[in-house]
Order: structure tokens, then sequence, then C-alpha cells
């Protein structure tokens, strides 16, 4: 084989590795993208921000929806299924969850928010979603959420959704999910 | 290395070995080129009975033959044989046959990678077929295998399907790697770039996008087996991951995937347009150039595979629009032959019988890829049999159309024997008829809403459901004819010249019929 010849197999040779490793830099990347322009309607913990705050808010109604994932046996409703609720101010809503099995088990609620341009400017100070749950036989909870919805909100957007699927994990390693969702968190 | 110590050997101008060893150990570009051939046709015609099982159950409304749950296997077995284990490998072989011959090269540059690449294929298909037989059965989830039914709700088979994705990976990156290494340092002195036979320019480029994606696919179902056996989250949105995320990471492999099995072809089809209307090709330079535009555009048009999963209005138009923007080099193309036909002196052989009936059938499968490139009108045809019939347009009568023509035309120069005309030419007609009358009608019924994947289907549908399986017993039979004459062809017949059609040009047309066990140990001389 001559030099030439060498020369192209050794580039292919690392071109090969590289676009593995990048398939894998597809994962962080689609995480950073969608939580920069928030595209998937996933949301993340914000800090409290006076910036945000103002007396002069628009109206808006915020929709509920609770989701449980197959094989999740346990209720998980809403307190309340429409909120009114004004841009520039904190609300705090709450889900209703319950254990309805005969065993200690472990959940993850996953949120989304429609339509997916509001999910950036839905900011959450506190939320159940953030850690896991984990319910004795027969217990119940009041799960909160603390949310604001800043006011440069598209004005067009007169309703927004925000929906949780609930998830068992019990038998998922804690400490790697977890991992998992504070990596996303931070 | 071993390149060298073979030239030394082609002094005496040994023949091949005899028997079964002379398949396992060789090294030589024409035996390789003829084993993937020839598996690529026992994968058509496992894929095709695959098939046929699908278009009987179909053939009336109500579950008849399968039930559902096999059914489902048929159809993501019939998907993956047919584009790894069909279209890739046969264009493999024809890239082993043709390039070395084409550029003026003894053979190709990695002889004995390129028998590692043949040789892991058959295991890589065996391990996949052999899931029929284990228990929860075969892979299930379609050829796409969308994470969570590939994961979560997977059978346990899915392991030996990733294992079997890896295997056919690897095989085809080092088909790719051979094809660029040979191309760029082995073509003979006067063979420069901008001069090379379209059909080595267009596998250039596939092999190009080939070691682009196929590693991103091996990464894919890397992530998979993790989801699967090792705890991990990455398409699991209980441990956050998304779904989502599998279905971009699959067609940024996808996308490219689907032009890895049809720019050969565009080469299959340019030189054979050529000889046949006994002209200069049109506009070779835009050729090149329109070949490189759509691999480039490729990459960035995999999400318009996607539309429905909730993308903002943003994206959805900068995919349909870049999607759209590949109609413009396709469509140079589709000039190009026209015009190189136009006052050609043509003559209906059956090569050009078959890239004819491709620039046709190509161009109806090229626009309702436009159809389905409108994002409105998408949420409509999405998962429906309008897809259905647009892929299968330009695959069967695209590319797999391509490949047949290949084979009528190289043929010749491959075993020394013209085939019979008589029959490629019937083989051609109940191939073209077949073909119409399987897809265009599921066009109709995708339009009226009927989806893909499932068993069973309205009644409404009932009537275009029966004329497109007949279609496709028609198709599918005529193939066995195809495999008829090509054994016959290679028994014996009416011997080729050298040359074997009038207006064939190019350096394999230089070298007597069959082609020597070696040729072009001394680079030939370029005028």
């Amino acid at each position: 084989m001559n030099k030439g010849a060498k020369e192209t197999l050794t580039k292919l040779i690392i071109a090969v590795p590289l676009m593995f490793a990048f398939g894998f830099a597809l994962v962080p990347l689609y995480d950073v993208f969608c939580q920069v322009t928030g595209l998937n309607g996933k949301v993340f913990q914000s800090e409290h921000s006076d910036e945000l705050v103002r007396e002069d808010g628009r109206q808006l109604s915020l929709q509920f929806i609770s989701t449980n994932n197959e094989n999740m046996p346990w209720t998980f409703e809403p307190s309340e299924q429409v909120m009114d609720i004004q841009t520039g101010k904190y609300h705090t809503a709450t889900f209703y969850v319950k254990n309805t099995t005969n065993k200690t088990m472990t959940a993850q609620a996953v949120p989304s928010v429609a339509p997916s341009n509001a999910a950036e400017h839905l900011k959450k100070l506190e939320c159940f979603c953030f850690e896991q749950q984990e319910l004795k036989p027969g217990e119940e909870a009041l799960l909160p959420v603390k949310l604001l919805v800043s006011d440069d909100l598209p004005s067009n957007i007169k309703n927004i959704i925000l929906s949780y699927t609930i998830f068992d994990i019990t038998e998922y390693e804690d400490d790697q999910t977890l991992a998992h969702h504070q990596m996303e968190m931070e | 290395m071993s390149a060298v110590i073979e030239n030394h050997h082609d002094d005496h101008h040994h023949g091949p070995a005899k028997g079964i060893t002379r398949w396992l150990y060789t090294t030589n570009h024409k035996d390789i080129g003829t084993l993937y051939l020839w598996f690529s046709f026992a994968m058509f015609l496992i894929g095709g009975a695959m098939a046929m099982v699908i278009r009987a159950e179909l053939f009336q409304p109500g579950m008849q033959i399968v039930e559902p749950e096999f059914y489902n296997q048929m159809i993501t077995l019939h998907g993956l044989i047919m584009i790894f284990g069909g279209v890739m490998p046969a264009f493999v072989g024809l890239a082993n046959w043709l390039v070395p011959m084409m550029i003026g090269a003894p053979d190709m540059a990695l002889p004995r990678m390129n028998n590692l690449s043949f040789w892991i294929l058959p295991f890589a298909f065996f391990v996949l077929l052999s899931s029929l037989f284990m228990e929860g059965g075969a892979p299930n989830f379609g050829w796409t295998f969308y994470a969570p039914l590939s994961t979560t709700y997977a059978p346990p088979s899915v392991t030996f399907f990733i294992f079997s994705v890896h295997i056919m990976g690897a095989s085809s990156i080092m088909g790719a790697i051979n094809v660029v290494v040979t191309i760029m340092n082995m073509r003979a002195p006067g063979v420069s770039l901008m001069k090379m036979p379209l059909f080595v320019w267009s596998w250039l480029i596939t092999a190009y996008l080939l070691i682009a994606v196929m590693p991103v696919l091996a990464g894919a179902v890397t992530m998979m087996l993790m989801d699967i056996h090792f705890g991990t989250s990455f398409f699991n949105a209980a441990g956050g991951g998304d779904p989502v995320l599998f279905q971009h990471i699959f067609w940024f492999f996808g996308h490219p995937e689907v032009y890895i099995m049809i720019l050969p072809a565009f080469g299959i089809v340019s030189h054979i347009i050529e000889t046949f209307s006994r002209k200069q090709l049109f506009g070779y330079s835009s050729m090149v150039w329109a070949m490189l535009s759509i691999a480039i555009l490729s990459f960035v048009v995999w999400a318009h595979h996607m539309f429905t999963v909730g993308m903002p209005l943003a994206a959805e138009i900068f995919f349909m629009w870049a999607t759209m923007l590949i109609a413009v080099p396709t469509g140079v193309k589709v000039f190009n032959w026209v015009a190189t036909m136009f006052r050609g002196s043509i003559t209906f052989e059956t090569p050009m019988l078959f890239a004819v009936a491709f620039v046709v059938l190509f161009t109806i499968g090229g626009l309702s890829g436009l159809m389905l490139a409108i994002v409105p009108a998408d949420f409509q045809y999405h998962d429906t049999y309008f897809v259905v019939a647009h892929f299968h347009y330009v695959l069967v009568p695209g590319a797999i159309f391509s490949i047949m023509a290949a084979v009528y035309y190289w043929i010749p120069k491959w075993c020394g024997n013209m085939y019979d005309e008589r029959l490629g030419k019937l083989h051609f007609w109940l191939s073209f008829v077949g073909v119409n009358v399987t897809f265009f009608p599921q066009h109709f019924i995708g339009l009226a809403g009927m989806p893909r994947r499932y068993p069973d289907y309205a009644l409404q549908f009932a009537d275009w459901n029966m004329v497109s399986s007949v279609g496709a017993f028609l198709f599918g039979f005529s193939q066995l004819l195809f495999l008829f004459i090509v054994i016959k062809t290679v028994m014996g017949g009416k011997k080729a010249t050298g040359q074997v059609w009038e207006g064939a040009k190019g350096l394999e047309w230089t070298v007597a019929s069959p082609a020597p066990y070696h040729t072009f140990t001394t680079p030939p001389k370029i005028d």
C-alpha cells in the first residue's frame, strides 16, 4: 500500500470512532438545545427573581393534566383542574398522590408544557418533579409546584397546559436516576 | 502491504483457487463482488418472501393467515433485510466488481479487509433471522425501531437484533473505507477526479455518507442496549431520558441512509442511459455537483420524518424548505438523463428499459416525497400507506430497478455470456407492471387514511388492497424468472465481445469478457 493510501486509511479509521462519539454527543447536545430553546416543553428549576414579579400582569388560565405511565397504579391527580393566574406573580398548585399498592414504591414525575413556546416563560421555583417521591403502602401526599409565568410570554398565548406523567421507578437504582435529573437541572 | 505482495504474484497470472476455499479466503475484488451480489440476491428473495406474507394477509380485510404478532415481525424483518441485506450489499458488490476496473486499478486497496467485510455479513443475518425462532419472536417494532417500542416493550430477541446491526454496520463501514481508499489512491494515471466514471463518483460520495452515519446508528443501538441491560435512561422518560431523542438520532442516520441507497443508482443509470443513447452524457460535472449537494443536504433534513412529534413551527419550516431544496439537484439529474436521451439513437435492451423506468418511476417517488415534505399536508399523510407508496417507489423501481439494470448491463462482462434478451424483456415488463400495480394504489388508500403497519384495515380499503396484493404477487414471482435468467447466463449463452454494447465507453469494456481474474495489473494508458 502506498503512502497516500495509508494516510487516507488513517483518516477514515479515525473518523469512525469520532462519528460514534458524535452519536453519543447528540444526547447532551439535545438536552442543552432543548433547555436553551424550551423546545421539548421541559421546564427546569429556576431561582427566585424579583425582576420577574409585577403587579399588572395579564390574566391566563393554567390547566393541569396528570397521566399515569403504564404499570403505575398510584392515584395521581391535580387538586384543581384549572387555575386562573396572572403573569409576573407566584402561584402554588398541588397534586394529590396516593400509593394504592401494598408495597413501598418510588415515583418520578416528568413535566411537559404546551404550547411548547410557553415553556421557557414558565419559571418553577419548586416542583415535586425535581425530586423523587417515596410512599409507603396506602400513604398519600399533596405535592406542590410553585411557579411564575413571566410577563414576556407571547401575547397570543391565553392558555397554558402543564402536564405531568408519573413513572414507577422503584426498580431503578436511585442514585443513577437522580444524578441524571440533577444534571438536567443545572 | 498485501497489495504489493499480490502485485508480485500477478506476474504469474494465476487463476482462482479451486473449491470452497476460493470463496472463503478470496481477496479478489471480482470474487468478493460476486459473493456480495449472490448474498444480496438471497436476502432479496427472503425479504421478498416476507413481503408476500404481508400482502397475502392484506389481500382481504380481517385476519386470515398470520397472527398480528407475526405480522409485526414480518414488516420489521422485511424492512431490515431489504435495506441492510438486499440493497446495500448489492451496491457494495457492484462497487467491488466495477470500481477497480473503472479506474484502472488491479484490485481494491484493502483486499483482506474486503474479505472480512463480506464474510461477517452472513453471520449478521443469521443472527437476525434466527430471532424468528426465539422465545417471544423476532423484533416486531418496525425497521425504524423507535424507543420505547424497541427498548421497554421489545421482545427478548432485541439484543440479538442489536448485535446483528452492529455487525452490519461494521461490514458497511469497512466496505466504505475500502472504496474511499481505492478511489482516492489507486486511480490509473490520467483518471483525474473529474474524469472518473459517474458510478465511481456516486460510490465515493456514498462511502463518505456511510462512514459518517453508520457509526451514529451503532451509537443508537448501543444506547438501546445500555437502556435495556445496564439501567441507563437515554430514551426512558422515567429516568430523565427522552424517546423523541431516539428519533432524532435514528433519523440523523436514517436520512443519509436513504441517499446511500439511491446515489449508486444514479451512477448506474447515468452509464446505461449514456450507452444506449449512443451519445455523451449530458452535463457530467453538474451530475457530480448534484450528487454532492444531495449528500450534504441529506444531513440537515432528518426531522422531516418526525414532523408530528411536536416540533416548534420554526423547525418545521426549516426542515420543510431544506427538504424541498433537495428537489433542485435531483431535478438537475433527471433533466440531464432526459437531455442525454434527447435525439440519441436509442435502443431498448433490457438494461435501458430498466434505466428508463427508473427515471420515470423514481421521479414519481420523488414527487410524492415533495408532497410529504409539506408540513401541514404531512400531518395528514404521516404513517399512512401514502408514505409506504412513496418510499417503495424510490426503493423498488428506484434502487432495485437500478441494481437489476446493472446486472443486465454488466453480466456479460462478468461471466462472458449474453443474457437471453427475450427473457430479460419479459422480466422487465412483468416487474414494471407488477411494481406499479402494487404500489400505485397504495397512494390512494394512504390518502384515504389507511395507516401503515397494521395487519387489518377498514372495509373501504379492501378493493385497492386486493389490487395491490395481486401486483405484489406478480412482482414477487417475476423475480424467480430473474434468478433463472441469471443462472442461465452464468451457465452459458451467446459469447459476449469485450465491448459488449455498441455504445459502451469506459475502462471496464476494454478488457476481455469475461473479465480476466486479474485486470489492470499494469495501469492502462488513458488518452
